[in-house]
């Protein structure tokens, strides 16, 4: 190393020579800007394996498009044999199941999350309860399938025939139930989506500042008529986004529905009767698909992703648009 | 002004209350295990302006706060002794905190206005306390009587949070004196504004307390006399087996007497500046 | 001067006749109070049926499963459809090593993208590319992630000409994990103070020095704790493996072919129709349930420990 380097060494000249280290050496240098693209590589990597999947899901797909059309997504024959294929009855049933499910499942988490974050019940209690259901969110969907075939499915269906007695009148309960079908699957997505809304609700109604509630209380509401008034609307657009997140999960969550829906391919307008979503045939046919089923498949997939990207977007935008400056 | 303290609890303790507003009789408050003041005697007087004064950690917003039963929103935080308001202990069981809060109402330290509009940052006390009159003349006379009008008046549509903070503040007083309280506390009011808007909060109180009993914390003692009738001062002391200090009434007089010739060496001290 | 002097002011509010006045006293018979009332019910009935399904799935879980649980289980293979006994040793080995592979992967990208993110990107157009880019890969679904592996390795055959392989498996899980990794990374950094960078900075340490010897330990623990967690998620995970890593009734046999894992083996047997295999189904959830609450628990505790 040359002692004198004019370009480098500005300080420290004269002084001792102890520290030998006092001028960067040009090794120290390359390590630092060789770090830092190694960072910046690895972190393009999630944008480059995010194009990858869309590219070759689309590759996959392009057959299945060129062949179908838009007709794919309206039209509900699924037929191998005359290699006719419309996804109807997948796009249907993901919707449906999704959508049903978030209707049960946001007042019982945001109920919930309420339950545990507005005082109702003692500290200890509370944490319990949060922990139970963080820990409910790490049992794997394929227990839950394997819970619910053997266990959730048997134990409701008298209540699903006496709805049949009740309601088989109209279409949605026309079919007598019989094992597999999408309101188990229904509620099973129930059970999958509500840790995450009430995760996100009690960390939302948590961020309302203690001042905000101390007004509400300081104006005479009674607690519920703070949560309502004042608490609910600081935390909605995080909720909402909770919310959204929740349903982008439900109509991607494949393995527990898979077990539980029936995977029929055939439209059924009964909640009673098996149904199918997109991931659930994802996961039952791809395997021993070949030739322009695997690209059908694809299509499928592709459908499914652009309806998750949508409503995951949708949830950010929310979630930064939405939110209240308090 | 020569009683000294005791004599004068016996003094206010005995007491008609015709003319006394509130009255504490022995209240200590803890968290926990943690004793925060204890043992505080204090009439406070019906129309008037009382400001709680002393160092921080004395007590006095704890004190304050235990007026409507704000501290029951602390979990572990209790209160012995009595809190006499129209001739009723808050702090028995059979007493309902929301309509104690309805009564006495309170402005805080950080203007907290609702995420709502300005309007219904006003209605919405005025509604849930069963308010049957005209609610546009109801909003536009509270923010009047917090000074506030006119800087609102254009904008009552809009969220309270585009507000200026001396506003968002005004704006509290205005939703809390919309709900016709017979008492209103104010925690601090001024200590997150910049002095004009302080100066604007003070003219405001000054023509409150016409219509209502105001009580003050302030760790500003200019504040204190401007516009406060009474003062209490509150200090702190060291506890032996403790670890913090718990909070304890010094003195508590007119205003003029706690400043110009206070009873105690550790009154004359804090209001001369040599503590605190 | 005492309070006898004190004049009553005039206190008159002209118009409280206007708003309800009640005595001080609780009046449980009141509207507000029988809906607040009510509405701490229901919540509380809403809190139960939340937690329920976790009671109910854990007990199934210990007594179907655990009652089944012997030495055997974990040192033999399945037994072919119709048969009874066997055990899921392969698939036990099989998910060690297919989410091995994942964590190799996922957590050194992870890490570094995490650190690119906090200590480079600050706000830079590129940085919120990345940002946003992880948020979308996270609610990709799972299934999608095997989709793209079997497009990408399986089709294409690109390792060695075979087609599914626990690497391929692997590589589809860490996808999975990837934003994960990434995001606690980044959140865990963000935690640490400013002033201990300015701290090494002003002692004349370089960036790198600063990352790595300063930055990056002082936020171990969120980051390992983020780490614990997508392993036990990437654990159970299911869709991904089925047309990656697909199953095998064998013992593994090398990452590039065909691998058996638990979670595939308990979907698998789950949806046979013979008691011997859906029993075994029981006891592999049992033994999966377990791995994952614990590491769950791990995590929790780590998070404990970091008090930066």
């Amino acid at each position: 190393m040359p002692a004198h380097h004019p370009m480098t060494s500005d300080q420290g000249l004269s002084a001792d020579a102890l520290f030998t280290l006092r001028r960067r050496p040009t090794s120290e240098k390359l390590l630092d800007l060789g770090f830092r693209q190694l960072t910046l590589t690895l972190a393009s990597l999630v944008a480059i394996v995010l194009l990858a999947i869309l590219f070759t899901v689309f590759q996959g797909a392009r057959e299945a498009m060129a062949s179908f059309g838009l007709r794919f997504l309206v039209t509900s024959a699924w037929d191998p044999v005359n290699e006719q294929y419309g996804a109807f009855v997948a796009i249907y049933g993901t919707l449906v199941s999704s959508i049903l499910s978030l209707a049960i499942a946001v007042p019982l988490g945001v109920g919930t999350a309420i339950f545990i974050t507005e005082d109702l019940i003692p500290s200890r209690l509370r944490e319990l309860i949060g922990l139970m259901v963080e820990l409910l969110a790490a049992i794997p969907s394929v227990v839950l399938g394997l819970w619910a075939i053997f266990v959730m499915e048997p134990a409701i269906r008298p209540t699903l025939e006496l709805l049949h007695q009740l309601l088989g009148w109209t279409p949605f309960f026309a079919s007598t139930p019989q094992g597999p079908g999408m309101a188990p699957a229904i509620l099973i997505l129930v059970v999958m989506v509500l840790p995450i809304i009430t995760a996100i609700s009690r960390d939302a109604l948590n961020q309302v500042p203690i001042e905000l509630r101390q007004g509400a209380y300081g104006v005479g509401t009674t607690r519920w008529g703070a949560i309502f008034a004042v608490i609910l609307p600081a935390a909605i657009s995080s909720i909402i986004g909770g919310v959204m997140l929740a349903l982008g999960r439900a109509m991607g969550e494949t393995m527990a529905v898979t077990m539980i829906i029936g995977n029929s391919l055939n439209f059924d307008l009964s909640l009673l009767a098996p149904g199918n979503t997109i991931a659930s045939m994802l996961a039952n046919q791809f395997g021993e698909a070949d030739g322009i089923q695997v690209s059908a498949l694809m299509y499928a997939a592709l459908i499914l992703m652009l309806l998750t990207f949508t409503v995951n977007v949708l949830a950010q935008w929310v979630v930064r648009r939405l939110s209240l400056k308090y | 002004m020569t009683s000294s303290l005791s004599q004068q609890r016996s003094s206010s303790t005995t007491k008609g209350s015709s003319d006394i507003c509130m009255s504490l009789q022995n209240v200590s408050i803890s968290y926990g295990n943690f004793e925060a003041v204890r043992n505080v005697f204090l009439d406070i007087p019906d129309g008037r302006v009382t400001a709680f004064i002393g160092p921080s950690g004395c007590g006095k917003s704890t004190v304050l706060r235990a007026l409507n039963r704000m501290n029951d929103l602390i979990p572990g935080c209790h209160l012995k002794g009595q809190v006499l308001f129209d001739g009723q202990d808050l702090y028995h069981p059979r007493i309902d905190p929301v309509e104690v809060r309805r009564r006495i109402g309170m402005v805080f330290q950080k203007p907290n206005p609702f995420p709502k509009t300005i309007y219904e940052n006003i209605a919405f006390g005025a509604r849930i306390n069963g308010y049957r009159g005209d609610m546009d003349e109801l909003v536009e006379r509270s923010l009047r009587k917090a000074a506030v009008w006119d800087e609102c008046k254009d904008k009552l549509q809009h969220s309270g949070l585009a507000l200026s903070g001396g506003q968002q503040q005004r704006l509290c007083i205005a939703r809390a004196i919309a709900t016709e309280p017979e008492v209103i506390l104010m925690d601090e009011p001024c200590s997150a504004l910049d002095p004009i808007s302080t100066l604007k909060i003070e003219e405001t109180m000054h023509e409150l307390k016409r219509n209502y009993t105001i009580i003050i914390v302030t760790h500003n003692m200019q504040q204190a006399v401007r516009v406060a009738d009474m003062t209490a001062f509150f200090n702190a002391e060291a506890v032996e087996g403790g670890s913090g200090k718990v909070g304890y009434l010094v003195e508590y007089s007119e205003t003029e007497e706690i400043f110009n010739a206070p009873a105690q060496q550790s009154t004359q001290d804090y209001v001369s500046g040599r503590f605190g | 001067m005492t309070l006898s002097n004190i004049q009553p002011a005039n206190n008159a509010n002209t118009d409280t006749s206007l708003f309800d006045r009640r005595p001080l006293s609780f009046d449980p018979s009141l509207r507000r109070n029988r809906l607040n009332g009510l509405l701490t019910f229901i919540s509380g009935v809403f809190a139960t049926l939340a937690v329920l399904p976790l009671v109910l799935v854990l007990v199934y879980v210990l007594v179907q499963g655990g009652r089944l649980i012997s030495l055997r289980l974990f040192t033999e293979l399945p037994p072919a459809p119709g048969l009874e006994g066997g055990g899921f040793g392969n698939a036990m080995l099989g998910t060690v090593l297919v989410t091995l592979i994942a964590a190799l992967i996922a957590i050194p990208v992870g890490v570094a993208g995490g650190v690119y993110l906090s200590e480079y990107a600050g706000k830079s157009w590129f940085g919120q590319v990345v940002s946003f880019g992880n948020d979308v890969l996270a609610g990709v679904p799972s299934i999608i992630s095997g989709v793209f592996v079997y497009g990408l390795i399986v089709a294409s055959r690109v390792f060695f000409g075979q087609s599914y392989s626990a690497m391929a498996g692997g590589i589809a899980l860490s996808v999975l994990m990837l934003p994960t990794v990434i995001k606690t990374t980044n959140e865990g950094l963000k935690l640490v103070p400013n002033e201990l960078r300015l701290g090494a900075y002003g002692v004349g340490a370089s960036r790198y020095v600063t990352i790595t010897q300063v930055v990056l330990p002082a936020a171990l623990t969120p980051i390992s704790t983020g780490a614990v967690l997508a392993i036990a998620r990437a654990a159970g995970e299911t869709a991904p493996l089925i047309f990656t890593a697909l199953f095998s009734a064998f013992w593994p046999e090398g990452i590039f072919n065909p691998i058996a894992t638990m979670s595939v083996l308990i979907f698998n047997f789950a949806i046979m129709p013979y008691p011997a295999q859906n029993e075994l189904a029981w006891a592999a959830s049992f033994v999966l349930v377990m791995m994952i609450l614990a590491a769950n628990l791990l995590a929790r505790w780590l998070s404990r420990l970091s008090k930066i």
